[in-house]
C-alpha cells in the first residue's frame, strides 16, 4: 500500500459574504498516482487548489504532507514543501526570457547573482527529457501557448516539486499536446511524482487518473478508483440527478436566412490569422451552435459579427444588409443583441446601476432621449424589465457588480433581449453560473427563437450545445470543420471535429 | 592657437557645467527607477527631494559635516519613502494623488520647518558644504579632465548607474524587481513577496531621492530655499521614462537634459536670440515624445501604477 | 459639519476619538445591514447628530462613502492641530484664528470665495477627467494656457462692450486650456501615451511657454517687467461690492458646476463618458466612440483648467506674468477628491480649502503659526481622503470587524 503523500483533512473555505467555497473537504493524495478533481464550474476545485498554493487559508481543517500536519501560508510554503501548481491562466511573464520565468524567486547557486547559465542547461535538460522542446534563453512572449505550459511544468520541476497540481491544462491546448501532456504526466508517475488533475471533461479524466475526486458545490462527493467507475456515472455524480434536464424545446421552425457570413478571414490581436473562410448562415427561428476549445476563433468570429474586428476579407450581411466591417452601433441598431463573452469585462459597468446598465443600447434613442435623457422613463422601463427578467435586487439603485453572476447575466438579458432583436449572439451565455441560472438563460434564448430570432449560441460545453441547438457547427483553428445535426451526431463525432477532423472525412 | 585653446575651454567648462547640473537630477532618476522598476510611479519625487534638501541643510549644519547632512537626508527621504508606501501598497492609493499629496505635504512642510529652525536670517556660512574632489591625473586631462573635478556626491551618482544596471539584470532581487513591476500576481506565486518589495524598493528609492535633494542645498548651494527643487523632480521622472527604465538611459537622458539646462544657463547669460525657454521645455517635449512613441516608444513595466489585490 | 466638530470636540473630554469613529461606523454597519437592528441601537443612532442626518437622507453606499469623507476630513485637521502643537503653536488659538479669517464676518466669507473660485474650476477640471476614467494633472498648464489666451484676447479688443467682449474672452481662456488638455486626449487616442505622465509633462511646457511669453513676445512696452499688457476694463470681471475682492468669477464657477452636473446627468455624451469611464470595452461593444469621448473630455477638461487661469487674470491680477497661480491645479486635484467628484461637492471642497488660504493670514498674525502650515493641512487632508476611499472599497469589512470587536466588549 503506497503512503499518503498529501492528506486534505475536512478544509472549509468560506468567503466574505458567506460564499461557501470549500466544505469539509477530504482528500488523500497517494505517491505516484493521478488523482483527478472533477467538478463543473464554481465547484470548489480552485478554490482547493488555490489552498494547497498557499494563496488562501482555509477556515478550518488540516492539511498533512508525508503525514505530517502543515500549514501553507504563503506560496513559498507550498514550494517549501514540494507542491507545484500549474495554473489555468499561466503564471509566466512575458517580458521576461524563459529561464528568468524559471528561477523567479529561488535561490541562486551564488546568491547574490543569477545563474543563468547554468540553470539554462537545467531546464534544456527537462525539456529533453519530456520532449518539450524549449529554448531557454527565448522570451515567453515568443512561445505558443502549449510551449508556455510546459515552461509552467519544468518551473514547477526545477523547484523541487513532487505533487504536482494541473488546473485545467488541457484547455488550451491541441489534441496532439493533450497527449504529450499524458505522456509527460505518465513520466512523472513513473518517477514517483504525485499528479492531482484538476477538469470537468469525463473524456480525458477517465483516460489519464487512477482515481477520482468528485466536487459538487463546495462539497465531495465521492472518491473512486477509475477502473471501477463508468463515465455516466462520474457525469451524474459530477453534476447531480436534478440537473439531467433537457431543455424544453419545440421543433424549430427556420426561417429565412437572417445573419450571413460569406468566406469571413480576420487576424487575431497578435496579427496571425484566426478565421479561415468562414461561411455560415444562421436563418430565423434556428439556434446555431458553435462548438470548439476555447481559442480557436470563437472570439474573433463574434467580434467580426458585431463590427469590433476588422475582417480581412468576406461579408457579412443582417437581413440582406451588407455591414461588413461596418461600425457596432450600425450593427447593433439592424436589430442585434449581443451576449458577450464575459460579462465583467465587456457586458456591463460594475460601478454604475441597474438603470444605467440597462439603457446601455437605448440610451440614444427615443423615448429614452430626445435632446436629453429622460430619467423618469428610463426609470419606470428599467423597473419593469427587472420585474420582467426577475432580477433580484431591492431597486434600480443597486449597482451592477452588486449583483450575483446569475442575476447579472440576467440583466444582460434583459438588456438585449427585451426589444426582442431579430438576431442574437451569445457566447458562452452560461459560464460560471449555476443550474437554476443556466435553465434561466436557456430558456429565455429558446423563446427568442420560437418568437422567430436567428441566433448564434458560441459555447465550449458540447452537453449544453447538443441540448440547445438546431444545429451546430464545429470549429477548429478558426475553420469549421463541418455542421451537424445534434439528433444524430456521437460525443465522440464532435470531439474528433473539435480536435480537428472534417466532417466529410470522419463518414 | 589661443582661439582653439578658448574653446577648449568653453567646452571643458560647459561638461563640467553639465555634469554639475545633470548630478542631482541623475541621482533623484537613479533612485526612481528603483520603485519604478517594480511598478510604482512616484511623482512625488519633487517633494521628497525637497524635504532631503531640508534635511540635508539641517543635517550638515547640526553636525557640522556635509556627508552627515546626506545622510540625514536619506533617512528624511527613507520616512518619506514609508509614508508613501503605506498609502500605495498598503493601503492602495492612488499613486498619482500619493504623489501630489507628499510634494505639497513638502513645500508646506520645508517652508514652516525651515523658518522655525533656521528662522529668516539662515547664513550659508553656518552650513558647511560639499567640495570638489579631483581625481588626481584625470582630473588634468585636457578638455574631459573637468569631468573629473565633481563634488564626491556626483562620482556616487556615476558609480550608482552600473551598480543598478547590474543589480537589476544579473541579480535576485533585481529579477524579483522586474518581476513585481511587470506581473505581480506572477511573482507572487513565484514565492515573491510583493509587498516587501515595493517596500524595499520605495523606501530605498525614496533615500536615494533624499540624497538628490542633499546635492542641492549642500552641494550647489549650501543653504537651503523655499522650493529650491523647481521642478527637479519631475525631470528625474522625465529621465526614467526618456531613459526607457534602463539605468544607462536614464544616465544618458540626464546628461542631456543637463546639457540642455547648461546650454540654456550660457545663452541666458550671453542673451542669445533663442529663448532659453524652450531648452528648458525640452526634457518634457522630449519625454512626451518618447512616451507617445515618436522617438523610439518608451514601455513601461506593465503593472506601472496599479495597486496589488492579493488573492 | 461645523455643529459635528463641536459636538465631538465636547465629547473628546470623556470618551477617545477613536472610540467615536467606532461607534459611528459601527452605527453605520448596523444601518447598512438592515436588520438585526436592536431597539436600543436604533435609539442610540437617532442621537448622534451626524449618523441620524447621513442615515436619513442617503442610501446606504453613499451614506457609507460621506461618513468616510467626513471623518477624513476630520482626522485631517485632527493631525493637523498635533503638528501646530509639535511646532509649538496653539492649535486652538490657530484654528480659531483660521475660522475667524475665512469665516468671521462678511469681508472674510467674500474673500474665503475669492480663493475658492480657481479651485472649484480645477476641481471640476479634475473630476470631468475622472468621471471618464483619466486622470488629469494637467489643469496647472491648462490654467496657464487658458490665461495665456484669455489675455491675449482681454488685453486687445478694447473697443468691444462688456456684454461682448467679456464672454469672449472667458471663452477664449476655455479654448486655450481646452486645446491644451486636447492634445493630451489625441496623444492618448493616437499613441497610446497614458495621459498621467503627459499631463504631467505638459504642466512644465506651459509654465516655460508662459515666461517665454512674457518675457518675449508679450512683454509690456517699454519691456521693464515680465509681464502682459493690462487686460482693458471691457473684459474684467466686475466685482460685487466695493471693498471686496469678490468678482463675477464665482458666479461663472457655480455655473459651470451647474453645467458639469447638466453634463453628466441630462446628456447623452455625458452618459457615454460616464460608459468610457466605467468599463471602455463595454463602450465599445455598445457602438460608442471611446476615442472621441476621451478627446471631447479631455477638452472640456482643460477648458475647466483654462477658466481658472481666465478667471485668475480677469478677476483678480489683470495680467499675464509668471507664477500667477500658486498651485491651483493641483489643489484642484485635492478639491474633487474631497468632493468625491460630485457638483456639490467640489463647491464644497473648494471652500475648504479656499477657507485654508483665506484664513491662513490670520492664523499666523494671531495664533503665529506659519501660513505654510496650511499646505501640510491640505496634504493631510488628501492623505486622509484617499486612504478613507480605499476603506470603503477594500478594508471595509475587515475594518468592521475591528470595530465590533472593540464595541462588542465595551
Amino acid at each position: 500500500m503506497s503512503i499518503n503523500i498529501l492528506e486534505m483533512k475536512n478544509i472549509t473555505k468560506t468567503f466574505p459574504g458567506g460564499v461557501i467555497a470549500n466544505k469539509n473537504i477530504n482528500l488523500k493524495l497517494r505517491k505516484g498516482e493521478v488523482h483527478t478533481l472533477l467538478g463543473e464550474n464554481g465547484a470548489g476545485k480552485s478554490t482547493i487548489m488555490n489552498i494547497l498554493s498557499g494563496l488562501y487559508s482555509p477556515d478550518s481543517g488540516n492539511i498533512l504532507i508525508n503525514e505530517k500536519p502543515v500549514s501553507l501560508n504563503s506560496p513559498k510554503d507550498a514550494i517549501k514543501y514540494g507542491i507545484g501548481m500549474v495554473y489555468q491562466h499561466f503564471q509566466l511573464i512575458p517580458e521576461l526570457s524563459v529561464v528568468e520565468n524559471v528561477i523567479l524567486g529561488i535561490k541562486q547557486r551564488r546568491e547574490p547573482f543569477l545563474d543563468i547559465k547554468g540553470s539554462a542547461d537545467r531546464i534544456l535538460e527537462y525539456s529533453n527529457k519530456y520532449n518539450m522542446g524549449i529554448d531557454p534563453c527565448a522570451m515567453v512572449w515568443q512561445l505558443s501557448v502549449g510551449q508556455q505550459q510546459w515552461v509552467e511544468i519544468i518551473k514547477a520541476l526545477y523547484r523541487g516539486a513532487r505533487i504536482l497540481v494541473l488546473d485545467e491544462p488541457t484547455a488550451v491546448l491541441i489534441p496532439q499536446e493533450i497527449d504529450q501532456l499524458f505522456n509527460m504526466i505518465r513520466q512523472f508517475t513513473a518517477a514517483d511524482f504525485s499528479v492531482i488533475f484538476i477538469s470537468h471533461k469525463i473524456n480525458e479524466v477517465k483516460e489519464i487518473s487512477d482515481r477520482i475526486t468528485i466536487l459538487r458545490k463546495g462539497q465531495k462527493v465521492n472518491t473512486v478508483e477509475t477502473s471501477e467507475v463508468s463515465k455516466p456515472e462520474l457525469a451524474e455524480m459530477m453534476v447531480g440527478r436534478e440537473v439531467l434536464f433537457k431543455a424544453y424545446k419545440k421543433k424549430a421552425v427556420p426561417g429565412v436566412p437572417a445573419l450571413v457570413l460569406d468566406k469571413i478571414e480576420a487576424d487575431n490581436s497578435k496579427g496571425l490569422q484566426a478565421l479561415k473562410i468562414v461561411s455560415l448562415a444562421v436563418k430565423k427561428g434556428e439556434i446555431l451552435g458553435i462548438a470548439g476549445v476555447d481559442g480557436n476563433g470563437q472570439s474573433e468570429l463574434v467580434e467580426v459579427i458585431m463590427g469590433l474586428r476588422k475582417s480581412t476579407s468576406g461579408s457579412v450581411k443582417v437581413m440582406d444588409k451588407d455591414v461588413t466591417n461596418a461600425h457596432p452601433r450600425e450593427i447593433l441598431d439592424c436589430s442585434v443583441g449581443h451576449i458577450p463573452e464575459d460579462r465583467r469585462v465587456s457586458g456591463l459597468m460594475l460601478e454604475m446601476n441597474l438603470r444605467e446598465n440597462l439603457i446601455l443600447h437605448d440610451y440614444h434613442t427615443v423615448p429614452h432621449s430626445k435632446f436629453l435623457l429622460n430619467w423618469k422613463f428610463i426609470k419606470e422601463h428599467a423597473e419593469k424589465l427587472i420585474e420582467d427578467y426577475d432580477i433580484r435586487t431591492p431597486n434600480s439603485d443597486v449597482l451592477a457588480g452588486k449583483l450575483s453572476g446569475g442575476n447579472q447575466q440576467k440583466l444582460i438579458l434583459a438588456r438585449e433581449l427585451h426589444g426582442n432583436p431579430d438576431i442574437l449572439v451569445a457566447m458562452h451565455a452560461t459560464r460560471g453560473l449555476d443550474v437554476g441560472a443556466i435553465e434561466y438563460v436557456h430558456k429565455n434564448i429558446i423563446a427568442q427563437r420560437d418568437a422567430g430570432a436567428a441566433i448564434l449560441y458560441v459555447s465550449t460545453e458540447i452537453d449544453e450545445l447538443l441540448n440547445i441547438s438546431d444545429r451546430i457547427a464545429v470549429i477548429h483553428s478558426g475553420e469549421i470543420m463541418g455542421i451537424v445535426n445534434p439528433d444524430n451526431v456521437t460525443i465522440k463525432e464532435l470531439g474528433l471535429m473539435m480536435a480537428g477532423s472534417k466532417k466529410d472525412t470522419l463518414l | 592657437m589661443e582661439v582653439s585653446n578658448t574653446i577648449l575651454q568653453i567646452i571643458s567648462s560647459f561638461i563640467e557645467a553639465d555634469l554639475r547640473v545633470a548630478a542631482p537630477i541623475l541621482i533623484a532618476a537613479i533612485g526612481l527607477l528603483y520603485m519604478e522598476k517594480a511598478g510604482v510611479v512616484n511623482i512625488g519625487a519633487e517633494g521628497t527631494m525637497l524635504i532631503g534638501a531640508l534635511a540635508g541643510s539641517i543635517g550638515a549644519y547640526l553636525f557640522q559635516n556635509p556627508w552627515m547632512g546626506a545622510l540625514v537626508a536619506a533617512l528624511a527621504g527613507g520616512l518619506v519613502g514609508v509614508m508613501f508606501a503605506y498609502l500605495v501598497v498598503t493601503v492602495k492609493a492612488n499613486q498619482i494623488v500619493a504623489g501630489i499629496a507628499i510634494n505639497i505635504l513638502a513645500l508646506g512642510g520645508t517652508t514652516t520647518v525651515n523658518r522655525i529652525f533656521f528662522g529668516l536670517n539662515a547664513s550659508s556660512s553656518d552650513i558647511p558644504s560639499f567640495t570638489k574632489v579631483a581625481i588626481p591625473l584625470l582630473s588634468e586631462i585636457p578638455v574631459i579632465g573637468s569631468l573629473f573635478n565633481q563634488l564626491g556626491l556626483a562620482y556616487l551618482a556615476i558609480l550608482m548607474v552600473p551598480f543598478t544596471y547590474y543589480l537589476m539584470k544579473k541579480t535576485t532581487i533585481g529579477l524579483s524587481i522586474r518581476s513585481v513591476g511587470e506581473h505581480p500576481e506572477s511573482a507572487d506565486t513565484a514565492g515573491i513577496n510583493v509587498f516587501r518589495i515595493r517596500y524595499g524598493t520605495i523606501i530605498i528609492g525614496s533615500m536615494i531621492i533624499g540624497v538628490a535633494g542633499a546635492y542641492l542645498s549642500v552641494g550647489l548651494l549650501s543653504f537651503f530655499s523655499e522650493n529650491m527643487v523647481s521642478g527637479r523632480g519631475y525631470i528625474a521622472l522625465a529621465s526614467v521614462i526618456f531613459g526607457k527604465w534602463n539605468a544607462f538611459g536614464v544616465l544618458g537622458a540626464t546628461l542631456l537634459f543637463g546639457f540642455g539646462d547648461a546650454l540654456q544657463i550660457r545663452m541666458q547669460a550671453i542673451g542669445s536670440a533663442i529663448p532659453y525657454q524652450f531648452l528648458l521645455m525640452l526634457p518634457y517635449l522630449l519625454t512626451v515624445a518618447a512616451w507617445s512613441g515618436f522617438v523610439g516608444k518608451a514601455v513601461a513595466p506593465k503593472a506601472s501604477g496599479k495597486p496589488y489585490f492579493k488573492g | 459639519m461645523i455643529y459635528y466638530k463641536k459636538n465631538c470636540k465636547k465629547r473628546l473630554t470623556n470618551d477617545s476619538s477613536a472610540t467615536i469613529m467606532n461607534k459611528q461606523i459601527y452605527m453605520l454597519y448596523v444601518h447598512v445591514r438592515g436588520k438585526g437592528i436592536l431597539e436600543a441601537e436604533m435609539e442610540n443612532i437617532k442621537q448622534k447628530p451626524v449618523g441620524l442626518l447621513i442615515l436619513r437622507l442617503f442610501p446606504p453606499e453613499t451614506a457609507w462613502k460621506l461618513l468616510i469623507q467626513i471623518l477624513s476630513v476630520f482626522s485631517a485637521l485632527l493631525v493637523g492641530a498635533v503638528v501646530i502643537k509639535l511646532i509649538g503653536g496653539s492649535p486652538g488659538a490657530a484654528y480659531r484664528a483660521l475660522l475667524v479669517g475665512s469665516m468671521g464676518n462678511l469681508k472674510a466669507v467674500m474673500e474665503t470665495l475669492v480663493k475658492a473660485t480657481p479651485l472649484i474650476f480645477t476641481g471640476l477640471s479634475f473630476a470631468y477627467a475622472a468621471k471618464a476614467g483619466l486622470i488629469n494633472i494637467g489643469a496647472e498648464g491648462q490654467l496657464y494656457m487658458g490665461g495665456f489666451l484669455a489675455t491675449l484676447v482681454g488685453s486687445s479688443f478694447g473697443w468691444m462692450p462688456l456684454i461682448i467682449h467679456l464672454p469672449i474672452t472667458l471663452l477664449a481662456g476655455f479654448i486655450g486650456g481646452g486645446l491644451w488638455g486636447l492634445i493630451i486626449g489625441w496623444l492618448k487616442v493616437k499613441f497610446g501615451a497614458n495621459e498621467i505622465i503627459t499631463t504631467v509633462m505638459f504642466n512644465y511646457v506651459a509654465i516655460y511657454f508662459i515666461s517665454y511669453l512674457v518675457t518675449g513676445p508679450m512683454i509690456e512696452p517699454p519691456g521693464t517687467y515680465p509681464q502682459s499688457r493690462p487686460i482693458t476694463d471691457t473684459a474684467i470681471l466686475p466685482r460685487f461690492f466695493q471693498g471686496s475682492r469678490l468678482h463675477w468669477g464665482f458666479i461663472v464657477a457655480l455655473l459651470c458646476v451647474f453645467l458639469f452636473w447638466f453634463f453628466f446627468r441630462k446628456l447623452k455624451v455625458g452618459y457615454e463618458s460616464r460608459v468610457v469611464g466605467s468599463n471602455f470595452e463595454a463602450a465599445k461593444y455598445a457602438g460608442m466612440k471611446p476615442a472621441k469621448v476621451m478627446i471631447l473630455i479631455m477638452f472640456i477638461a482643460g477648458g475647466m483648467g483654462g477658466l481658472a487661469g481666465a478667471n485668475e487674470i480677469l478677476g483678480i491680477q489683470g495680467k499675464l506674468f509668471q507664477g500667477f497661480s500658486p498651485g491651483y491645479g493641483f489643489d484642484g486635484i485635492a478639491v474633487a477628491l474631497v468632493g468625491m467628484n460630485s457638483p456639490f461637492g467640489i463647491i464644497l471642497g473648494g471652500i475648504l480649502f479656499g477657507a485654508l488660504r483665506s484664513g491662513g493670514n490670520m492664523m499666523q498674525m494671531i495664533a503665529k503659526v506659519p501660513i505654510s502650515t496650511i499646505y501640510i493641512i491640505q496634504s493631510l487632508v488628501i492623505i486622509f481622503v484617499i486612504a478613507g476611499q480605499m476603506i470603503t472599497l477594500e478594508n471595509r469589512r475587515k475594518l468592521l470587524a475591528i470595530f465590533r470587536r472593540n464595541n462588542g466588549s465595551e
